[in-house]
């Protein structure tokens, strides 16, 4: 990346990404299409919005999608009922339609006086069709409001990124507007990077350890989950409150239960991988 | 606009190795190079990826149809400002070896670019045909670890992996949707089942409704409801198990626990048989636990969306004949294909998915099945076929 004409992405000192992610981001702003993030969960989909606010110090806006939620909510929402008790009860000038006319995230995001990064996050958990209803609103950057017979149209075009856990396929026509990155899971090198990011003091030996148990963890295929960065960051915090020697990490496991948060998980690895020698747990899956 | 056209035949290349590259990505890739967004080929690697493939089941198809497209491309000349940027910088040459360091004394700029080029070929033609002129642990042109542009960390972290190189590794072989399924892609493809109707009782809040009532009431507030949209799809899972299924044990459990686990089913329902279907289904794998399967087809409606799953494949009279089960106590009145007759005209939506390879399917008892029944195969794109097979209308 060599483009001097706008905004780059760096990367933020809280956040370790890779460079074909830092490519993926710059080379979204600099074409001005949305940034759609798809991985396992736990390696960072959201985090990257936030990241990305941060280094290039603009604010961050966050539509959270839920199953219920309609692309017309993130335009503008026509609040009626608000309306109509007013005009019973109230002493506002119902007439007036635009006090009533409440701008959506996407609709903020466009009305900003500056460029903001927008963060649509878990995309997949709508409906089928709500990707498809905001495709013209995504390519244009701006809508129309009948009510108030006006449109909305972005000053500066938001740094649109967009998560995705893939629980649906999204459809070709929203994909084709889209950069699309997906993140894999960290290797040991690059999650070495993230933790020290979180824990700067920790050992090297402790650290070690953990990844080296973590990785075997992961490589047992029968989990419903297996666990991710966010586990292995919890478990590593409780790694170090407890005082834990490094040696003992891999051969007990201690505190497992930040590890493994299914209990189907839990129970399978107890039976299959541990043997109890007086009230202690040991791992019979050395490698 | 010579070396945007260069390009155009990388299109066809990436269509080839059946990428789903549509023109306007394609017209989105010529944008961003016309700005020039990329200044080498690992570069050109990620920025055509992130802008041409749309999905990680994809990134082993680009990986081949790039190692394809790009084998013969040497080193672009750009490679020597980076390197002379790097050389610049006084904190990059602390990294180096005092050797190194002496070495590097001795040349200036050119000439070590020159020296470092010409090695590059020689390693080139050296490796036969290798083409990766960043080469990762050991093969360094200068025969020290340092100076190697992998060793010297050319763009930031890149950590030396060249475009070509990590096209080559293939590391997203295991996305491939054609080649792997697990419990939570399975739930994805399964989750195509679906026909949304309202059914239930009218719990919703029908905001519309409610406002136009209203409003025809002068403004006295009516609330309406409606009937929220509930999914009515009812699965039935026939399942193989045993003998010739073993090898597929862990695939099959993975399809059942992914569609037990679906919960927007309405209803899910599932029975076990070995080798054919006879007079008994089995509610447990061991096969201990009875059912008819007269019973079954009087007491299921026949709108249950039927999954067998087996490989189809058994000696002609097992399927044939009377008294043809493999375990010869079970003593079937009725032929297995009979069976597979009856069950295939009850339900009006029936697929059977075959975790063997297709290419392994011309065998007489799998061709006499997949007669009956449409044959899909058990990966991730023959059961997204099978679920769009399930909910066509009938």
């Amino acid at each position: 990346m060599n483009n001097d004409g706008f905004d780059q992405f760096k990367g933020s000192s809280d956040y370790v990404t890779s460079e074909p992610l830092r490519n993926a981001v710059n080379v979204s702003i600099a074409l001005g299409r949305p940034l759609l993030i798809r991985g396992e969960p736990g390696t960072g989909k959201t985090l990257l919005a936030h990241s990305i606010a941060h280094g290039l110090r603009k604010k961050l806006i966050i539509w959270n999608i839920k199953s219920t939620t309609k692309a017309q909510e993130g335009l503008y929402v026509y609040d009626t009922v608000q309306r109509l008790n007013d005009s019973r009860f109230g002493d506002r000038d119902v007439s007036d339609i635009k006090q009533y006319i409440k701008l959506g995230k996407l609709g903020q995001a466009f009305a900003s006086p500056e460029q903001v990064v927008l963060l649509i996050d878990e995309i997949d958990k709508a409906d089928i069709e709500f990707p498809n209803d905001l495709l013209n609103e995504l390519d244009e950057m701006s809508f129309y409001i009948p009510e108030t017979n006006e449109t909305i149209t972005a000053i500066h075009w938001p740094i649109a990124v967009i998560t995705s856990n893939a629980e649906k396929e999204l459809p070709d026509a929203f994909l084709r507007r889209c950069i699309f990155h997906y993140i894999e899971f960290p290797d040991a090198n690059l999650m070495e990077e993230i933790v020290r990011v979180h824990f700067p003091d920790i050992k090297n030996s402790l650290l070690h350890e953990a990844l080296k148990a973590f990785y075997s963890l992961r490589e047992i295929d029968e989990f419903r989950k297996k666990p991710s960065t966010s586990e292995l960051i919890d478990w590593i915090r409780a790694l170090i409150a407890g005082g834990v020697a490094h040696e003992k990490i891999s051969s007990e496991i201690p505190f497992i239960g930040t590890l493994l948060k299914k209990e189907t998980d839990y129970d399978y690895f107890v039976n299959n991988h541990m043997t109890r020698i007086g009230d202690t747990f040991f791992t019979r899956w050395r490698r | 606009m010579a070396k945007i056209d260069m390009f155009t035949d990388f299109f066809y290349t990436l269509r080839k190795r059946k990428v789903p590259v549509s023109t306007t990505e394609w017209m989105t890739l010529m944008e961003a190079l016309a700005k020039g967004c990329i200044s080498n080929l690992d570069e050109f690697y990620y920025l055509a990826r992130a802008i041409l493939v749309k999905s990680e089941a994809y990134y082993d198809h680009y990986d081949v149809a790039f190692q394809e497209y790009f084998k013969g491309i040497e080193a672009p000349a750009e490679i020597s400002e980076q390197i002379l940027e790097w050389l610049k910088g006084p904190l990059n040459r602390m990294t180096l070896t005092e050797e190194e360091q002496a070495l590097l004394d001795r040349m200036d700029f050119e000439e070590l670019i020159k020296e470092f080029e010409k090695r590059l070929k020689e390693q080139t033609e050296q490796h036969n045909g290798g083409g990766y002129w960043i080469g990762r642990g050991g093969t360094s042109p200068f025969g020290h670890s340092g100076y190697h542009p992998a060793g010297i960390r050319i763009g930031g972290e890149s950590r030396g992996r060249h475009a070509i190189q990590i096209a080559q590794e293939r590391r997203f072989r295991n996305y491939r949707s054609d080649l792997t399924l697990d419990v939570r892609q399975i739930k994805m493809a399964l989750r195509g089942l679906r026909e949304l109707s309202r059914i239930g009782p009218e719990d919703e809040l029908d905001l519309e409704e409610t406002i136009d009532a209203t409003a025809k009431n002068a403004g006295e507030i009516e609330l309406m409801w409606t009937r929220s949209r509930k999914n009515a799809v009812k699965v039935l899972l026939l399942m193989d198990v045993g003998g010739s299924m073993e090898p597929f044990a862990l695939l099959c459990s993975q399809l059942f626990s992914a569609a037990h686990s679906s919960s927007h089913f309405k209803d899910f329902q599932y029975f076990y048989f070995h080798n054919c279907i006879y007079d008994n289904l089995y509610q447990d794998i061991e096969r201990q636990e009875a059912i008819s399967t007269d019973y079954l087809l009087r007491t299921m409606e026949p709108d249950y969306k039927l999954l067998l799953v087996g490989d189809a494949r058994m000696s002609p009279w097992e399927l044939m004949e009377r008294y043809g089960a493999i375990n010869y106590y079970e003593r079937n009145e009725t032929p297995g294909i009979v069976w597979l007759k009856r069950i295939t005209e009850h339900f009006t939506h029936s697929v059977w998915l075959n975790p063997d390879n297709p290419s392994i399917w011309p065998h007489p008892t799998v061709q006499m099945i997949g007669k009956l029944f449409p044959m899909f195969e058990l990966t991730l794109d023959g059961l997204g076929q099978a679920v769009k097979k399930l909910i066509v209308k009938k």
